[in-house]
């Protein structure tokens, strides 16, 4: 079963109709109970990485999402859920998950004709090969919205790019755990395709450099 | 870099498409669902719906459309009309949308803005505002009011320091519709987009008078907008949404080009 951990953070809805879309059927669901008893897991979340902290807590999700992804299971991040899967964020000064070393930096905007937040279509550029981003390539475009990004430790953890303010990472990732800062559900056929990319990955890495 | 954006607009009312010229004389002009799937299929890169029912209990009507275009379009979309409370806020987000369009009821109550972004996020709502060009007052200082009901009821409000008013509050986006140019096919209001691109720093949508797809470049460009929205040039088949995109990313603009 796969489950959309459900933690009050934006609308899980969208996530859930896409994933339809590609043939997996997802159940959006807020029991650590059963997330523990889940065979792939979905991430997401829009808002502030201090109250969804909060909320994971008193549902008992961190300690869940830990444990499940540390246990093998295919787990997908989405936007906020990328946010707090490392270790710290700038946004609310919160400790956040942990589960690849690195931290959530705000965009300075310090460019006048730079909209705060990163809202709109953007290039995501593949710089790693790996199974959820397979048939994606440079020039494709997917939807963002954010004002926090990403700033993994190692570079091993970095899949795929885009430019802003400056180039930050734009798709992260360790052994089963893999996360955009883009919204896929939003994307269109790319979008689609990486879902269904997902869908059938096993958890399992080929990851040369390209 | 962001790409611009090309947004076609849909009127509805009770379920079925209306294009409005100047707000009034709506004609009803196929099925939402169908049109929104050919756009989405054209590389539209958003959707707004414009619910102009008039009376609140067909309103369910709009929820239903909503949902049947998020099922099947995986674009952001945007869904505006009659939204006076968080509650219909966030019926409209539970249906599929993306985002929230305010307009007459921000005029009247502008702590909804504040209300609807802290409920679904500022990123997620977004300020239409209805401007009507008049002479320069002390009221008026820009020469730009904004009028509600559909264009009928001029509130005494600058726009420029409206649109500001709405940043403060929490709007993530502004769509900038000149009531003027809306309906006419002779190009965007780009003195009023420019006024009010260059003096916030939330992304600005220009609305209203797009004929021919050079309109929508000078939008982008001379506008300053971020984003371009069209109606009556797709609905009719005038124009295409892959043409126009492809027009616009000929001329030299950023555009989402695969989709």
């Amino acid at each position: 079963m796969t489950i959309i951990v459900d933690y009050d953070a934006g609308n899980l809805h969208s996530v859930r109709r896409a994933c339809h879309e590609v043939g997996l059927t997802a159940r959006i669901c807020a029991d650590p109970d059963e997330l523990r008893r889940a065979d792939r897991i979905i991430f997401p979340g829009v808002g502030a990485a201090g109250s969804a902290m909060r909320s994971l807590a008193e549902r008992g999700l961190d300690d869940a999402l830990t444990e499940v992804v540390a246990g093998g299971i295919p787990v997908l991040g989405i936007c906020l859920g990328l946010q707090i899967s490392l270790a710290y964020s700038q946004e609310n000064d919160t400790p956040t998950l942990g589960l690849i070393a690195g931290q959530v930096n705000r965009f300075q905007f310090t460019r006048p004709e730079l909209k705060v937040p990163h809202m709109g279509w953007n290039e995501v550029r593949p710089v790693l090969e790996h199974p959820v981003l397979a048939g994606i390539e440079p020039g494709d475009e997917f939807y963002f919205v954010h004002g926090y990004y990403p700033v993994p430790q190692d570079s091993v953890n970095v899949y795929a790019q885009t430019d802003y303010e400056h180039t930050f990472a734009s798709a992260i990732g360790k052994d089963n755990y893999f996360a955009t800062q883009f919204h896929p559900e939003k994307s269109g056929r790319v979008g689609l395709r990486l879902l269904a990319n997902f869908a059938k990955w096993n958890g399992e890495l080929g990851g040369n450099v390209k | 870099m962001l790409s611009k954006r090309l947004i076609a607009c849909l009127d509805v009312r009770d379920g079925r498409l209306a294009k409005s010229v100047k707000f009034v004389d709506t004609k009803d002009i196929g099925d939402p669902v169908e049109k929104a799937r050919e756009y989405y299929q054209g590389g539209l890169d958003e959707l707004v719906f414009y619910d102009i029912t008039a009376s609140s209990e067909k309103r369910k009507i709009m929820l239903d459309v909503v949902e049947a275009v998020a099922n099947e379009v995986f674009i952001p979309l945007s869904v505006g009309g009659g939204i006076r409370s968080v509650a219909d806020a966030t019926d409209l987000r539970l249906a599929g949308a993306e985002k929230i369009n305010v307009n007459s009821a921000a005029v009247q109550r502008p702590e909804l803005i504040a209300e609807c972004a802290e409920a679904v996020g500022d990123q997620n709502v977004v300020l239409s505002m209805d401007v009507l060009q008049v002479p320069r007052s002390a009221d008026i200082p820009s020469g730009y009011e904004i009028v509600i009901n559909g264009g009928r009821k001029k509130m005494g409000l600058d726009a420029l320091s409206w649109a500001l008013t709405g940043e403060r509050l929490g709007a993530g986006e502004l769509v900038v519709n000149s009531i003027d140019a809306d309906g006419t096919k002779t190009g965007y209001e780009l003195t009023l987009t420019a006024l009010i691109a260059e003096a916030v720093r939330i992304p600005v949508i220009a609305s209203g008078g797009a004929g021919v797809p050079d309109h929508l470049y000078d939008a982008l460009t001379d506008g300053k907008a971020d984003a371009a929205l069209v109606a009556s040039m797709v609905h009719y088949g005038d124009y295409n949404v892959s043409d126009l995109k492809r027009h616009l990313h000929d001329r030299g603009l950023k555009m989402r080009m695969s989709w």
